[in-house]
């Protein structure tokens, strides 16, 4: 039972395939790591994983619907969210706003009572306003209850679009580089969150260059090179696989032999921590 | 909102005589129009140039239906505004896929069109001359009188702020100021971009139309004057001037550019430079518009003000 499968999924622009024939399918409750070098096309994967892109080829089906060619606002709606690598937070509000906004798909009033006012709409801002509150403790952004979006720093930005996409009650969360410009204890942070997301009945897809966090905290993990997969499986296999440590770090150092992987892995790590 | 309504009620004690009334009436028919405007440009962030073309509809609907085939105003207005949203609705969904500058020429195009046909179907609308206006009446009551229309319009542009403010501060509000922002980020947390775009493209319509056929039977008269692309430009300035994404900036907006170059008579010949140049200050000084700019100035010294106490103590 997969709660997203992928199939044949291509993504042409002009010439250049940044995704081909692509296929996976993700089994709910599990973190689900996407990695590659830069330009593998990790995000491209995520936003045709959103309706964001209109894919070249293949289908993408969700919890038993087709959503291949629908809008993004119709993924939302299934029950897919997601974070962005550089940030799409609404600047022009506070930053509690922005999460009540998150719940949009579950405040649905007419129009005319919208702008009458009724009491129902009433009540229902507070318990927005309040469940808004709520998601801001729960990833940790609870002194920020009553601050402007654009008054926020970076990190707390980042948590902000979690709490946002938490806001949708999605069943399948993606998080484009949730650590990528967090200080090391930001980031060490970011491991529980990400667990404790699941613990919420939410599967994760994780794209992240931070190794010692994806390692960390992933089930199963696809490696993407060039558009193309270059591997997949648990995170141990993927780990000591050579064709990876090929693709990131060159083939001279994959050689076997008694420290060849922890060198590797050390490696990478340090490659990633200069990036 | 409160605020609002004392300077409605108070208004009249400093208003000498019908010509002041006149005036109170036009910034108040103005104001309804830049509250709807405010919320497609400033909350929603979407450009039209086109706005005076629905409060030119408006007028002209009113002015046909009710003076040449003798339907009651009321009547009149309403199925006015009732055609005004459905051409909205019909154009606003092509029209506003576009963004930015091509949303700008659309709209354009679309006031142009508008202000065409109404000076060359002149069997329905006069033509150039326009054409005259019965008074507004409901039942047995007629509106003839500038006070008491000043009290109507005065209630109207309450009942229009309220409505803005309802708005704004709703799960629909929010999601204009968010695909203001991010249309991807409102997209992906499941706001119908289009939709909502076209929702408040409607309501802003509604607004002008309403203002426009309201405008005509104030005055009596209707000439194409107030459908032109310059009428357009005016209430985006007003909307500018007054502070994007304040309703209350859309008030005053309205209030001063509409009372503005009746102060600015004094100047004689220099007036439009006058005029021209209070814009050019107030833009340059005050960059987010009165209101906007003013409430943040008055933000940043009650800021400072515990400040300097901290310090002398």
């Amino acid at each position: 039972m997969s709660l997203l499968r992928v199939e044949g999924l291509g993504k042409k622009f002009g010439g250049l395939n940044a995704v081909e024939d692509l296929s996976f399918d993700i089994r709910p409750g599990a973190v689900y790591s996407i990695i590659g070098p830069n330009g593998a096309g990790k995000t491209t994967v995520l936003n045709l994983l959103t309706g964001v892109y209109r894919p070249s080829a293949g289908r993408v089906v969700f919890d038993g619907h087709d959503l291949t060619g629908r809008a993004p606002h119709e993924y939302a709606r299934q029950g897919i969210a997601r974070t962005f690598q550089n940030l799409q937070v609404f600047f022009n509000m506070s930053a509690l706003e922005n999460v009540m906004v998150g719940r949009h798909l579950h405040e649905r009033c007419g129009l005319v009572s919208t702008l009458l006012r009724s009491r129902r709409v009433a009540r229902a801002e507070d318990a927005c306003r309040e469940e808004a509150a709520e998601l801001m403790r729960y990833v940790g952004l609870q002194n920020y209850l009553s601050a402007a979006a654009d008054a926020m720093p970076y990190g707390a930005l980042k948590r902000l679009e979690i709490a946002r996409a938490l806001a949708t009650k999605p069943k399948l969360m993606l998080l484009d580089e949730p650590a990528a410009g967090l200080n090391p204890t930001e980031a060490l942070e970011l491991d529980g969150l990400i667990g404790r997301l699941t613990e919420r009945g939410v599967t994760v897809v994780l794209v992240e260059h931070n190794m010692r966090l994806v390692m960390g905290v992933s089930d199963h993990i696809l490696v993407l090179d060039y558009g193309r997969k270059l591997a997949e499986g648990p995170a141990m296999t993927i780990r000591n696989d050579p064709k990876v440590i090929e693709a990131y770090l060159g083939s001279a150092v994959a050689h076997d032999g008694p420290f060849g992987n922890a060198i590797a892995s050390a490696v990478a790590v340090a490659v990633e921590m200069h990036r | 909102m409160l605020a609002l309504a004392v300077i409605i009620g108070l208004l009249p004690l400093a208003l000498s005589n019908n010509y002041f009334y006149d005036i109170a009436v036009l910034v108040g028919l103005n104001a309804i129009v830049c509250i709807g405007l405010n919320l497609l440009i400033g909350y929603a962030g979407q450009i039209s140039l086109g706005h005076a073309g629905f409060f030119g509809l408006g007028a002209y609907g009113s002015a046909i239906l009710a003076s040449r085939y003798g339907w009651p105003p009321l009547a009149a207005l309403l199925a006015t505004t009732f055609a005004v949203a459905v051409l909205a609705f019909i154009v606003g969904r092509p029209i506003l896929r576009l963004k930015g500058h091509y949303l700008a020429m659309a709209t354009l195009g679309l006031g142009v069109i508008i202000f065409m046909v109404i000076t060359t179907e002149d069997k329905f609308t006069g033509g150039p001359d326009g054409i005259s206006v019965v008074p507004f009446r409901i039942g047995g009551l007629v509106l003839q009188d500038e006070r008491i229309w000043y009290w109507v319009v005065g209630a109207l542009l309450l009942l229009a702020v309220w409505l803005a403010l309802n708005l704004i501060e709703s799960p629909a509000g929010r999601a204009l100021r968010a695909l203001h922002s991010s249309e991807i980020g409102a997209e992906v947390v499941g706001i119908n971009a289009a939709n909502h775009k076209v929702m408040v493209f409607v309501i802003s319509a509604v607004f002008a139309s309403i203002a426009g056929s309201l405008a005509a039977h104030y005055s009596g008269f209707v000439t194409p004057g107030k459908v032109t692309f310059l009428h357009s430009i005016e209430l985006v300035t007003m909307v500018v001037f007054g502070g994007l994404a304040s309703t209350f900036g859309a008030v005053v907006g309205a209030a001063v550019l509409t009372t503005l170059p009746q102060l600015l008579t004094v100047f004689k010949d220099y007036e439009m430079m006058v005029f021209g140049a209070v814009m050019m200050g107030t833009m340059i000084f005050l960059p987010r518009g009165v209101v906007p700019s003013l409430a943040r100035l008055l933000a940043a010294r009650r800021k400072a003000a515990p400040d300097d106490k901290a310090r002398s103590v």
